[in-house]
């Protein structure tokens, strides 16, 4: 009686502990710092998709917006950490140095930046979508639809993220098109709709029919609309603002890995990474094709969606030459992540300089 | 019944008494705004106001954030009290920071004492050059200098944005909008372990002792105080007008500079895309309601920096819009403008006479 009485309240002790385990560990809390504001329709915007995933895998969630990449991400971020967050995401390029530095000073807290270089810690990861396997799709449909063979492409900053899509768009434009030519304007901002749009009417008074954007406003799609050409939706559907222009969009979906990692410093089994997730995990997600493209061209989108996504195509295949004519990637051969991480040279077919 | 009257002189006490009324009209409004929105307005007012300064790391964070725009908003009273509508000092700021923070990169792989004060007094002559062009275009080309000082602010941040993505950007950076991180040599010290506030927090006080003597002290304060009265009365006094308007910008320009050096010296430590968050811009919100008095100034910048810092906590223990900050910055200029209306006219109650 005695042993059993023990036996139980033993095992009752162990039931209620693990309940206590449980429960802790659900309420992992997350929080995201975001550049603009939730509602551009953009980056930040797709962020706060993934941010509402995690919410509906069960934990809680808080975020900022509009941090400027001053001095005040810094103290936004040492107030997430210290009010009881345990993983915190960075979502733009200019926290890098913040985060790494916040980080420092609270090792229990888990901080996931993104686009960034710098892990200083243990607690520091970095995550970024391999968005130029999308952009290799935008390139094929845009190759196979021009009738100008002038292709407009409004850039934001000549860093090497913008400087790859760039050329992985006008390598798969000039495999089912060779006579296409890739004119770029320079916005020098990632959300500015007057600039974004000024940049897009110039390229279509150059003759462009197609524009892809590499900015995260819906002006240039909106422009294209008026204008009768075709377009490019960046970072979310942009479908609904211009449903003739837009033929489809590159989506970034952060979701799966947000709640992937939410869930890993539940269980305990979070640790440092550097993630690069393409087409295949899920990051970069293509919508619904447009009814205006032809079925030929359809068929050849979903195959190479399928072959990017299994690995058995990459976006970067030999040969590549750059605009002076130099070898970059040798026949049959693939660029590494290492060349992708730095190129900073424009492919053949490119049209004008690289800004220095 | 009411009758408005107008007054023979504007009142003095009104005059110190009406950027009061309009942080409390502010405060109202702002709990109106709450609660429409569907929050407690006296929880989110609390989260906005309070909770940011109740410990001493939060007060250090709001004494950093007012650094700034009490330094630019002391520069500006000079170039205001004197009719100089100086609506550039962001530019300033902007130029100032790449100026000293070209400096601080030579000396990038370099420690020593003498670097610092080079850096700092290469911002206060960037933003002075800066400063400058709208002066010298005003005193000899008769040009607006509230366009030409505001559109050289965009002018600085391409020039900004071109060196940290070209020539100045960090060689082992892959490319990324950033210079390399400054030398410790070239940082201002840090007050106290562990709290960001720095040293720019002198020049602020300093600039503000100064100005309040050059103000009320001097003679250059008394021509600044007469053009701002009345252009063609210091003309009849034969004050050379050319001379003051260039000096007015001048400092009004190292001031901003200042701020820049600050920034990128102290929290910063490097230059990139966005050294300030339009401090500028906000500091002539804090000159006007500090009613462009040097201690004004002072309490104008706190009360203008905890917006900041509450938008922040309201948003993080509140989920209140973070732009929520902005708002109140615009309704405390709001409701001054319009309670400036008492400073000339009086609300006189009388006995009903029907």
């Amino acid at each position: 009686m005695h042993k059993i009485f023990i036996r139980s309240f033993v095992s009752s002790l162990v039931f209620l502990f693990t309940l206590t385990v449980a429960a802790v560990a659900k309420d992992v809390k997350a929080a995201f710092v975001y550049i603009g504001p939730t509602g551009d329709h953009g980056w930040t915007y797709q962020h706060d998709v993934g941010r509402k995933a995690v919410e509906a895998a069960g934990y809680k969630t808080t975020y900022v917006e509009g941090v400027p990449e001053s001095a005040d991400a810094e103290r936004v971020l040492r107030q997430l950490a210290n009010s009881g967050h345990d993983v915190i995401f960075t979502t733009s390029f200019g926290y890098m140095n913040p985060t790494n530095k916040v980080a420092k000073e609270f090792p229990n807290v888990k901080f996931e930046h993104a686009t960034g270089y710098k892990r200083e810690h243990p607690n520091v990861s970095t995550y970024a979508a391999r968005f130029y396997e999308g952009r290799a799709i935008l390139g094929t449909i845009a190759g196979s639809m021009t009738k100008s063979n002038v292709i407009g492409y409004v850039a934001s900053f000549p860093i090497p993220e913008v400087i790859r899509g760039i050329n992985s768009f006008t390598l798969a434009a000039q495999k089912v098109n060779p006579n296409i030519k890739t004119k770029i304007v320079w916005a020098f901002t990632w959300y500015d709709p007057g600039k974004e749009s000024e940049a897009a009417k110039a390229l279509i008074d150059q003759g462009a029919d197609i524009i892809a954007q590499h900015t995260d406003s819906t002006a240039i799609v909106q422009i294209a609309e008026k204008a009768g050409v075709y377009a490019f939706g960046q970072a979310s559907d942009m479908d609904k603002f211009a449903p003739k222009a837009v033929l489809t969009s590159v989506e970034n979906n952060w979701g799966p890995y947000y709640v992937e990692r939410v869930k890993a410093v539940a269980n305990g089994t979070w640790n440092q990474k550097d993630t690069w997730h393409g087409i295949g995990d899920g990051m970069v997600v293509i919508s619904d094709l447009d009814s205006a493209i032809p079925s030929d061209v359809r068929a050849k989108v979903n195959q190479l969606e399928k072959d990017l996504a299994s690995g058995k195509v990459h976006a970067f295949t030999g040969p590549i030459y750059d605009q002076k004519g130099n070898l970059m990637v040798a026949d049959g051969k693939t660029a590494d992540d290492g060349m992708l991480a730095g190129m900073m040279t424009y492919v053949k077919g490119v049209e004008g300089d690289i800004p220095n | 019944m009411i009758k408005i009257v107008k007054r023979d002189q504007p009142s003095r006490t009104i005059f110190f008494l009406t950027p009061v009324l309009a942080i409390i009209l502010t405060l109202f409004a702002g709990g109106l705004i709450f609660y429409v929105l569907g929050f407690k307005p006296f929880e989110a007012l609390k989260f906005f106001f309070i909770v940011p300064i109740a410990d001493m790391y939060g007060f250090s964070e709001l004494l950093l954030k007012a650094t700034p725009l009490c330094l630019i908003a002391i520069g500006l009273s000079f170039c205001f009290k004197s009719n100089n509508w100086n609506i550039g000092a962001e530019g300033q700021l902007t130029f100032g920071a790449i100026v000293s923070g070209g400096v601080a990169l030579l000396f990038y792989n370099q420690e020593g004492f003498y670097i610092l004060p080079i850096v700092i007094l290469a911002g206060a002559i960037g933003g002075m050059l800066y400063a400058s062009i709208p002066a010298i275009l005003k005193t000899y080309f008769n040009t607006n200098e509230i366009l030409v000082s505001l559109m050289l602010v965009y002018v600085s941040k391409l020039i900004l944005d071109y060196l940290v993505v070209g020539p100045w950007s960090n060689p082992e950076g892959f490319n990324f909008p950033e210079t390399r991180q400054f030398s410790e040599s070239a940082r201002l010290p840090i007050l106290f372990e562990g709290l960001r506030i720095h040293a720019g927090i002198f020049l602020a006080l300093a600039a503000v002792v100064v100005s309040w003597f050059i103000f009320y002290k001097t003679y250059l304060g008394f021509q600044m105080k007469v053009s701002g009265f009345s252009l063609k009365t210091a003309k009849y006094a034969g004050y050379k007008g050319k001379k003051m308007i260039i000096l007015v910008f001048l400092i009004s320009g190292a001031c901003a500079g200042l701020a820049g050096v600050g920034e990128i010296t102290g929290p910063i430590g490097q230059l990139h895309r966005e050294v300030s968050p339009d401090y500028g811009f906000t500091a002539i919100i804090v000159a006007f309601l500090g009613r462009l008095h040097p201690v004004g100034i002072i309490f104008a910048s706190l009360i203008v920096a905890i917006t900041y810092l509450g938008a922040e906590t309201a948003q993080i223990f509140m989920q209140i819009p973070k732009y929520t900050g902005q708002v109140f910055q615009g309704m405390i200029l709001f409701f001054l403008l319009a309670s400036d209306y008492l400073l000339f006219f009086k609300i006189k109650f009388t006995g009903s006479k029907n």
